[in-house]
């Protein structure tokens, strides 16, 4: 199976180590992915709330793109797009649900598509990669693939709000797992923590700063408490409020901060043992090295 | 079009039913009863308030005398309520009582349709079918089939306990079939029963050896039915005996066999404790088990699993009670009635993540702080925490898994009370501050709103709000090591964070697991949240659409213990009206072999679901047993030589029947 790969604006610029080191990992594990031609935004935030079939017909293009492109190759089957960024994952899943559900939305997005001449059928799957690494190249597959073991890390696995949510497409809605089971393979430990799912600030930290401020000081403050090594993340909001804030978080709350705030993607990287160059490693405001080295030296290679 | 009035000119009388308004109110009963007047064949045509009622019955029996009529059609409410009432009716009137056809205007048309004039047509319609099909009808005589006076109980609770009791003490002999290891169901589990705290132990173990030493009742524990056939009266049932490993009439229940196991240590979960404590692989559930039996867990057990032990406990047993070549056996008995009160199941509290069960050790669900409460529990009665602590503050939330969408929509009905009750009992063991979490307190029954008071004055808390989470989110110091609970409280409109050492889940009620497997084999059926369903929810609580079988207790739905009692006691006293009838009649509804016709081709054998066919061997013919026939009509459709046929359901009843749904008259539409 191949897949098509919507990066979406933040896997282009904030999220840049998120899709350096997706892909590393991806071709790492055989599994061949093309990046959509011709892509857009996908609808997320300021369009959905001005106007929200503008917004969806936004988001429909690209899927109707994968499905056009998908066409003109031989291949059998449900088209895959895989969206890692969070935002574009929930407006993207959204839309499929939306234009099947209520006809009146479909009627217009499907005209808005056919003004320029595409199609959408709904044939797409629209996936996220913690899906794509769990249910479809499945861990044992991953875990062989560990040799450089995570073994005595502590990593609190943050999903943030919009992956499992409102459409619990692959994992739970209230407690999702599947970060945590893909980490625990490659030999870290995930800690339990009730914070998976707890909002990261979102777009306030750029709008009410304080509540913004506020709301990643409270996940940061649990991750200390719990003895984390590292905070892993699929979302490049959460990943970009959580880290680059800590400093200004540290000045007005007179609490610092020096929490790692790593893509999963990083991470399953660094135990594959690719390159730090292929995974954007040196683009992290707090290196993740440090953490690393405490754990490493005893740790053997996987045998 | 066949001519109704060739069939011996049958004189029909029609009557319109109002139902108050239930019909009336959608339906034109004065036009549909005039247009049925000028009908073929119809002598007169009334419309009345309730034709059900002792004027309405009197009223046709009136025409019958006076206007000699042949053939009576009622259209009204569905033949499920009333067909009996005017079959009888028109009996007392004098004529035979299939010369009756109920047309169904109430649920088929007035409850189902919004457009009046649409209704009227469809009434008419319905009413002219009937009209073109009556003539048709033949007399036909109910046959009577001895009951046999053996019951059936399925399910060892209170319920199953209670039934069981009730027809052994009016001299039935009652086989009680129960699938664990001892009677006593959930009730056995409880410390206290609501509202008046009287110990559950104290009222139900008693009526536990009530049924173990009566001489009227058979029980088998560790036993469940598997096999269903025949009808009402003539049930014959198929009881699978799981092995204990141990001869029944042998063991004595000295536990002698438990001190010896090789195991020194109790290393299995004990399901009757909810697995807070252990046992061995050779256990008795609970001190007051009955029958007073020990059995071996053949997932625990070294022998049963390798037979590699060196069986220290047959050695410890005078009595050589133990045989662990002991397999499956079966028992086959003829019942002529069943009870089913085969309850419920608790709801799996790890379902909802949010509460923390499974995930943080001191959330408990509201059976496993029962068994805590208890004094033959794991704790010996103390109600502590995992490690020993006493809870300082404890919470209770309620609803879990009830009057949830996502979950199950139905209301539990018991876990207010039960709720009420473990927050007076925790608050006696612990003195803790105790919170409880509710969207509405339910709490009618008598003396239970004075419970709720009671439990106001005793200084519980009462938040109103549906908990948004549990966790283990410390954010102070004197937080840590504490669960912490999130919850709008909608009286203050506030959101609160209160930090607990327990947290109890009041689990709502469900239906078991295979509740549809039993449900198939003894082709009941179930309503949409998938508990047993009755015949009828007012009028018929404890019949099911089976004749001869009833449900009683929480199978049927959420219910406490006096509900469950009063619903036992209800279906043993429809088993009794049955029995002492003596006799059961049977519809006669069932199909015929028109012997000359019959080419012995067999093809009907298979298919009767009922077994009531069978193969004459001299004659090369198939013959029915009209005993055992349900009147299902499968053999009646297959056969190839259309040698079968069904009274009230003859070819030209049917035929006429469609024959008159279409003959429009164009004045009508």
């Amino acid at each position: 199976m191949s897949y098509w790969y919507y990066p979406g604006c933040s896997l282009k610029s904030n999220g840049k180590p998120y899709e350096e080191s997706l892909l590393a990992v991806l071709r790492a594990l055989n599994v061949p992915v093309r990046e959509l031609d011709d892509w857009n935004c996908c609808g997320a935030t300021s369009y959905m709330s001005v106007d929200e079939v503008q917004a969806f017909s936004l988001a429909a293009r690209n899927l109707a793109l994968a499905e056009h492109a998908s066409r003109q190759t031989t291949e059998k089957g449900v088209p895959q797009l895989i969206a890692p960024c969070a935002a574009c994952f929930l407006v993207l899943t959204k839309t499929q649900r939306y234009v099947e559900q209520h006809e009146h939305l479909a009627r217009r997005v499907h005209a808005g598509l056919a003004a320029v001449g595409l199609e959408y059928r709904g044939e797409v799957r629209v996936r996220h990669p913690l899906d794509v690494f769990l249910n479809d190249i499945g861990l044992p597959r991953i875990a062989e693939l560990g040799k450089r073991r995570l073994a005595g890390m502590r990593v609190a696995c943050y999903y943030g709000c919009q992956v499992v949510r409102p459409f619990a497409t692959f994992d739970s809605a209230h407690n999702p797992t599947s970060m945590d089971r893909l980490v625990e393979a490659l030999g870290a430990k995930a800690v339990r923590w009730p914070l998976k799912t707890r909002c990261c600030g979102g777009t306030l930290t750029g709008t009410i700063r304080d509540v913004g401020l506020r709301l990643s000081q409270l996940l940061l403050q649990e991750a200390v408490r719990r003895g984390v090594d590292a905070i892993v993340t699929v979302c490049p909001l959460c990943q970009f409020n959580l880290e680059c804030y800590q400093q200004e978080i540290g000045r007005t709350l007179q609490e610092p901060f020096r929490m790692p705030v790593v893509f999963l993607t990083q991470l399953m990287g660094r135990a594959f043992g690719l390159p730090e160059a292929d995974l954007g490693m040196r683009r992290l405001f707090v290196p993740l090295a440090p953490a690393l080295a405490r754990h490493e030296g005893g740790q053997p290679a996987h045998a | 079009m066949r001519d109704v009035g060739s069939n011996g000119s049958p004189r029909i009388g029609i009557y319109v039913c109002h139902c108050g308004t239930n019909i009336a109110g959608t339906v034109d009963v004065k036009a549909v009863a005039n247009y049925a007047a000028g009908l073929p064949g119809v002598v007169l045509s009334r419309e009345y308030k309730y034709m059900c009622s002792d004027p309405g019955q009197e009223l046709i029996q009136q025409d019958i005398r006076g206007h000699k009529l042949t053939r009576v059609i009622v259209a009204s409410c569905s033949p499920l309520l009333h067909e009996h009432t005017f079959r009888h009716a028109i009996a007392q009137g004098g004529l035979n009582p299939y010369f009756l056809q109920m047309v169904n205007i109430r649920e088929n048309v007035s409850w189902v349709n919004e457009d009046p004039r649409a209704a009227t047509v469809k009434a008419k319609d319905l009413l002219r079918a009937a009209v073109y099909r009556v003539g048709y009808h033949k007399a036909l005589e109910r046959k009577k089939v001895p009951i046999d006076p053996h019951v059936l109980v399925v399910g060892g609770g209170i319920a199953g306990i209670h039934a069981a009791l009730t027809l052994a003490n009016a001299g039935k002999k009652v086989y009680l079939v129960e699938r664990e290891a001892t009677i006593g169901g959930h009730m056995a589990m409880f410390d206290k029963t609501f509202p008046t705290l009287d110990c559950a132990a104290c009222i139900l173990t008693p009526k536990m050896s009530a049924v173990k030493t009566h001489p009227n009742i058979t029980l088998w524990t560790y036993s469940e039915v598997v096999g269903v056939e025949g009808f009402v009266g003539n049930y014959k049932i198929k009881v699978k005996r799981k092995p204990r490993y141990i001869k029944e009439d042998l063991c004595v229940g000295c536990m002698e066999c438990v001190t010896a196991c090789i195991f020194k240590e109790a290393r299995f979960p004990d399901e009757f404790n909810q697995g807070l404590s252990k046992r061995k692989p050779v256990y008795i559930p609970f001190p007051q088990a009955t029958p007073q039996l020990v059995l071996f867990d053949p997932e625990a057990c070294i022998q049963l699993k390798s037979g590699r032990c060196k069986q220290s406990c047959v050695e410890a047993c005078d009595r050589k009670a133990i045989d662990f070549r002991q397999t499956v056996e079966f028992e086959d008995i003829t019942v002529g009635t069943i009870i089913l009160a085969t309850g419920f199941q608790a709801f799996d509290a790890s379902r909802l993540p949010y509460y923390g069960y499974g995930i943080y050790s001191n959330v408990y669900t509201a059976l496993e702080v029962e068994r805590l409460i208890n004094a033959s529990g794991p704790t010996g009665g103390e109600v502590v925490l995992r490690d020993g602590r006493k809870p300082k503050a404890v919470g209770i939330i309620h609803c879990v898994g009830s009057r949830d969408e996502k979950t199950n929509r139905w209301c539990s009905r018991v876990c207010c009370m039960y709720s009420l009750k473990l927050a007076h009992l925790v608050k006696e063991h612990t003195d803790a501050t105790i919170y409880n979490f509710y969207i509405d307190m339910r709490t009618p029954g008598k003396g239970y709103e004075e419970f709720y008071d009671k439990l106001l004055k005793e200084g519980v808390h009462f938040i109103r709000g549906r908990v948004a989470e549990v966790s283990d989110w410390a954010r102070t110091p004197d937080e840590e090591g504490r669960l912490l609970l999130r919850v709008e409280d909608t009286l203050v409109g506030t959101v609160r964070r209160i930090p607990l050492d327990m947290v109890i889940l009041a689990v709502g009620l469900e239906p078991r697991a295979d509740a549809q497997d039993v449900r198939r084999l003894f082709n009941i059926s179930c309503s949409t949240e998938g508990f047993f369903l009755e015949r009828h929810p007012k009028l018929a609580p404890v019949n099911t659409f089976t004749d001869g079988i009833f449900i009683a207790g929480a199978c049927q739905g959420p219910r406490d213990i006096p509900d469950a009692v009063a619903q036992a006691g209800a279906a043993a006293a429809e088993a009794l009206a049955l029995i002492d009838a003596g006799y059961v009649e049977l519809e006669p509804n069932t199909a015929y072999i028109t012997e000359e016709d019959c080419s012995g081709c067999r093809s009907c054998i298979p298919l009767c679901p009922y077994s009531a066919i069978t193969f004459l061997g001299d004659k090369k013919k198939a013959a029915i047993n009209e005993a055992l026939c349900k009147g299902c009509g499968t053999c009646v459709a297959a056969c190839p030589s259309g040698s079968i046929r069904q009274n009230l359901f003859e070819d030209e009843e049917i035929f006429s029947e469609i024959d008159g749904l279409f003959a429009h008259d164009v004045a009508v539409l």
